[in-house]
This record gives structure tokens, sequence and C-alpha cells, in this order.
């Protein structure tokens, strides 16, 4: 069998063009489907662990997947508000243990500015239950300071004492700074992997301040001197969303019922992993086209290894022939084509498999700052190996064909060829 | 010599299914040990499938056939493989070698598929590659350049030594030739035909060697129609 392994590898080396484009075929087609399942594999767990910890999300009334994008992933902008005093509300409620209220709408060289309390630092959590930690520095406290995500402060070069700017809206480029009223940074988070390494993160007071001289989005006069602004003016009227903590788990849904019930205002308070599990039910039909297509290209890869070498069988019969009179025997020239079949499959299917890990590799971070999914290359996994094996084996079952053909004509043939 | 003849046949009758072809009838044929036999049938006189049956990839509808006392009729597809590997070696006409091993390669190729071929030729030489070095310097094919060459750059006359060399390693009991001189000039077919019996001679291998060209028929022990131990009539009635 070791001989017939090599004289396939041998054969095959001498039509390397050929072969080599088959190879490739295969290799793209399981970089495609492999592709895929990873991306929605990743972007599964990179989502869950942007959610961990928080029990409700509260926002002004809206679909809960809606909500769920703008506040936890910072996709698109929420339609409405909700008032400060609901948030005092439900901060109030007793089987509340605490509450985060986010306040959007500002941006720093693309980036979310985020309004907050120090609270977020101390109650949000990241995948395991790690809650966020300091790379340097320290949380906020005065008005005009400023903590940062790690990405921002990575692909900005930012450190503790840098002094930024925000700008009004969320649009990559905007006439409308607020540069009249400098940050100073006061401290960088370390990395989570999730939407929070790319916020700007400032407090509630902080964005009342630097509106206080603004009018329906544009900027009228100067800004008055932070000591001499009346301290009611600097709390926030309306926040964007509220992360709520429960004591008691149990309490979820009773919560939950009491805030869509609110008779002051419309919200909607939503569960985070239903909201999610909404999301990809959501997205199910996509996943399933995709999954699909990739499929198809995989089959078409097949279609190009058997064209491949049943399109030689033909210019080969001289080759079979030879073996036979060597001592070949028909099960030999059989065994040749089968391995020809598994090798070509097997090594399309090893390259695709690498070709995914390398793209991962390269496209990760890009991935991670445009929609914040966390993708790790490295050692292959289970399921990687699972895929590669199927298509190494469906390589060898589809070479039954040609091997069949060869078979048979060799033993027609023998070992004289007859035209 | 050796009693037991190298090839014998007997009352062999072969016919194509259908009977489109002109099938083939041998009453009797054999060859002695070390013998060499120059066998000269036109084309479509049934060459090769006497040679098929002979090498066992065709099994005749009746008689016998044995390679060195050994009966192949009557065994299974696949020990008539193996004895061809153990025992036989084979010429073609032309494009004998695989485009895609080396000289040397394709000249040990028939030690890949018979074991017992490739302990004889690994007790008479060092490895396989020093025998199919050693056998390629006999046949007037050696220099580093040439053994580098790939087989598809060999001229016409080169490519059929290495096929000598092939069908020669590991000292098989018969060769068969199936017109290995046809694509070769006069001078050419000559200086083969020399090479080749001195390599016969010293591995005191039998030849059958098919040609339809009488001329060479001096080279050899024994010269005989394909006609005369033939009986092509008797077939068609067969069949």
């Amino acid at each position: 069998m070791r001989s017939l392994l090599t004289l396939a590898y041998r054969s095959l080396l001498a039509r390397r063009f050929t072969v080599g484009l088959t190879v490739l075929t295969i290799a793209l087609s399981v970089t495609l489907l492999l592709g895929v399942e990873r991306l929605r594999d990743e972007a599964r767990t990179s989502f869950l662990r942007s959610v961990a910890g928080t029990d409700l999300i509260v926002g002004a009334r809206a679909h809960p997947v809606q909500l769920l994008l703008y506040s936890v992933f910072r996709l698109g902008d929420a339609s409405n508000n909700l008032s400060w005093q609901s948030a005092q509300w439900i901060a109030g409620l007793p089987e509340v243990a605490w509450s985060v209220p986010i306040s959007l709408g500002d941006s720093h060289r693309g980036y979310r500015v985020i309004g907050t309390t120090p609270a977020y630092f101390e109650h949000l959590q990241t995948g395991g239950g790690r809650p966020l930690s300091m790379a340097s520095g320290e949380v906020f406290s005065a008005v005009f300071e400023t903590v940062l995500g790690a990405d921002v402060a990575r692909e900005l070069g930012y450190q503790v004492d840098s002094r930024i700017v925000l700008a009004h809206g969320t649009g990559q480029v905007t006439a409308q700074k607020h540069d009249d009223q400098p940050f100073a940074v006061v401290g960088v988070l370390d990395a989570t992997g999730t939407a929070i390494d790319q916020g700007v993160y400032v407090s509630l007071a902080a964005l009342e301040a630097i509106h206080l001289n603004w009018r329906s989005g544009t900027r009228i006069g100067r800004a008055p001197s932070i000591d001499d602004v009346d301290p009611k003016l600097l709390e926030p009227r309306n926040v964007t969303a509220l992360f709520v903590g429960l004591k008691s788990r149990i309490a979820t849904f009773g919560v939950q019922r009491a805030v869509n019930a609110y008779a002051i205002e419309p919200l909607s308070a939503v569960l985070p992993g239903v909201a999610l599990q909404q999301l990809w039910s959501m997205l199910d039909e996509a996943e399933r086209a995709l999954s699909m297509a990739a499929a198809c290209v995989v089959a078409a890869g097949f279609m190009v290894l058997l064209t491949t070498i049943l399109a030689t069988l033909n210019e080969r019969r001289r080759e079979m022939a030879i073996l036979r009179g060597v001592g070949a025997s028909a099960r030999h020239v059989f065994g040749l084509l089968l391995t020809e079949a598994a090798l070509l499959s097997a090594m399309g299917a090893t390259l695709g498999a690498l070709l995914v890990e390398l793209l991962l590799l390269v496209l990760s971070p890009w991935l991670q700052a445009r929609y914040g999914i966390f993708l790790q290359a490295g050692l292959p996994r289970w399921e990687t190996l699972r895929l590669v094996a199927a298509v190494a084996g469906m390589g060898t079952l589809l070479g039954v064909v040609p091997a069949i053909l060869a078979y048979r004509r060799s033993v027609q043939d023998g070992m004289t060829l007859k035209i | 010599m050796n009693a037991t003849p190298v090839l014998a046949m007997r009352e062999v009758v072969h016919a194509w299914p259908g009977g489109h072809a002109p099938g083939l009838c041998i009453a009797g044929f054999e060859v002695a040990a070390g013998e060499r036999v120059f066998l000269r049938g036109s084309s479509g006189s049934g060459k090769s499938t006497l040679l098929n049956l002979i090498a066992g990839t065709l099994a005749p509808r009746s008689g016998s056939i044995q390679i060195e006392g050994v009966e192949i009729t009557t065994r299974r597809a696949g020990a008539c493989d193996r004895l061809r590997a153990d025992r036989l070696g084979v010429v073609f006409q032309q494009f004998n070698l695989l485009p895609f091993l080396s000289m040397q390669d394709n000249v040990t190729l028939p030690c890949r598929f018979s074991m017992a071929r490739r302990r004889r030729t690994e007790r008479e030489h060092a490895s396989l590659d020093a025998a199919a070095h050693d056998l390629l310097q006999r046949l007037g094919l050696s220099g580093r350049a040439l053994m580098q060459r790939r087989v598809a750059e060999l001229s016409v006359g080169q490519q059929q030594r290495v096929a000598v060399a092939r069908a020669l390693i590991g000292s098989p009991a018969l060769v068969l030739a199936d017109e290995p001189t046809s694509a070769l000039d006069t001078q050419a077919r000559d200086a083969f035909l020399n090479l080749l019996n001195a390599e016969l001679t010293r591995t005191r291998a039998a030849v059958v060697f098919v040609s339809h060209d009488a001329a060479l028929a001096h080279h050899f022990d024994r010269a005989i129609e394909l006609a005369d131990i033939a009986d092509s009539h008797a077939a068609a009635e067969l069949a």
C-alpha cells in the first residue's frame, strides 16, 4: 500500500498545475464553509460575553433586539430616551441591587461616547463573570475627566493625561466639536473583547456640561465656566438605557412586568439572553442560506475533483497497462485512483482549514474594530478536524467512480492497449 | 538445461465474448529455460492476445498454461498478477516508462509489486537503486546527467533500454517482448538486440520476442511463425 501512495503522489506531482488548481478549489470551498461556521460561533460567544452579569436592560419602548443592539453593542441609535425620573424609580425598586445608566449620542473620532456613572466599572461584567479592570489610571471623578476603552487608547495612541475633544453626534466626520471643553484621560480599561473596548466613558454630568450652551444641535456662545454653573443644571434630564442587576434572579420577570407596565412613560425591560436568542432566530434564515451556499461551493469543489481525475483517465490508459505489465493487479489500479482522490481531497481540506486560521489571524483586528466580534485564530478545533476528515472521506468516496472505470478498463486492456 | 519448461501451453482456446474479434487456439507451445524464441506474426494475428494469455491478464476459455510448471489458468486473477510480478519481465513496443518516475524508479518498479523479486534483487546488490544503476550501466546508460534527466527527455532507444533493465531486474525466468524494436532504426535495433541478448545470457532468462520483422530471427535460438502454433480457424469456429 505504501508503494501505491508513493506512486499516486508522484503521479500527482507530475501534474502539479492542474492538481494544484483542484486542491486550491477544494481548499477555498472548505475555507468558506469553515469560515461561515466559525464566524457564526465566534459572533455568538462574543455577543454572549458582552451581556454577562446584567439581568435586565431598560430603555424607551422598543423591540428587545433593537434595545439590545444599541445599548450593549452600540449598533444603531436609540429611537427615544427614558427620563431620569423613571431611571430613579427603577433604581429604587426593592428587588434592584444596582443600576447603571448610559447616555449615548456624542462621539470621539468615530468612537462612541458613553455617559455613565462610576458604577458602570463596578457592575458590568464580561464573559465568565469577569469584572472590568483598569489597565492604568482610575475611574473619573471630576466633570471633565474620561476613561477610555482598550481599543480607543491603543488605536488613537492615548494614555493617562492625554487631552481629547468630544464631537457632537456620532458621524465619522463632524464639524461640530465640543472643542471649548476638552477632557483629560484619567484611566484606560483592560481589553475585554467586547464593545466595551470601543467606548469613551464620561460622567453623565459631563454630557450635560458640554451641552449647556447648545440648542437644537448648534453651539450658542461661549461655554460657561463649570464652577459658575448651578449643580442642578448638571443633573441629567434623561438617559438612553439602564443596565439593571437584581438581588435575586427569581425577581427578574416581576421587575420586567412592572417596568413594562409603568404608567408614566412607555418603557421596555428586556432579558439580554432572551433578546440575544431573538436576534439569532432573526438571523437564522440568513445563516442557513449562507451555510447552504458554502455547502454548494464544496459540492462544486468535489465536481472539479471528479473532473480532474476523470479527464486524465483516457490518456493514462497507457500508464495503467505499464503498471499491469510490471505486476500490478486491476485492484492495484483501483487503489491507485482511489488514493489519488483521497490525497487530493485531504490536501484540499487541510489547506482550507489552514487558510481559515490564516484569514482569522489577518482579519481579527478589523472584525473586532468594526463589529466588536472577537475572533481567535489558533489550533484547529474538534469541529474543524471533523469537517476536514469528512471532506477527505467524501472525496475518497467520489474517487470510487474513476477507480471503478479504471479497474474495468484495466481488466479489459490487460497489459497491452487495444486501440 | 532445466527439465521444466519456462512456458508450456497446451490446447489453449481463447474466444472474445460476442465473437467480434478472431479468437486464438494454440495446440502446443513450449519455451525451455533460458531459451530465446523469436515469434513472427503480422499485426492482427493475435499477438497481444497471446502475450496477455501468457502474462495471465487474460483467461483462456480452456486449456493449460504453465509458467515454470505452475498452472495459471486455474488460479484467481490476483494470483496470476503475483506470478507475473514474480517471474515475468515485459518490454512493450514503445512508451514503456512512467513519465512521472525517474529512470531509476522506473527500473525498480516491478520490485514494488513483488516481494520475491525485491528479495532476489537485494540478495545480489546492496540496494534496489544499486541494482538499477548496475543494470543501466550494462545497457550503456550511465552518468549523472543522464540519471537526472526526465524520462520523457530520453531518446526512444534509451527508453527501450531502460525498459529492458526494468524487465530484467530481480532476474525473472521469462521476458516477454512485444515489438520492442519497431520504433528504432536499423543500427539502433541491432545494438539494442545485442545488448538484450548479452543481458539475457547473463541472467539466464528465457525470452519470447514477438515481431513482424523476420530479419531479426537470426538473433535468436529458435524462430517460429505464430500462424504455425496458432489456429485461428479453429478459434473462429468455436466463437
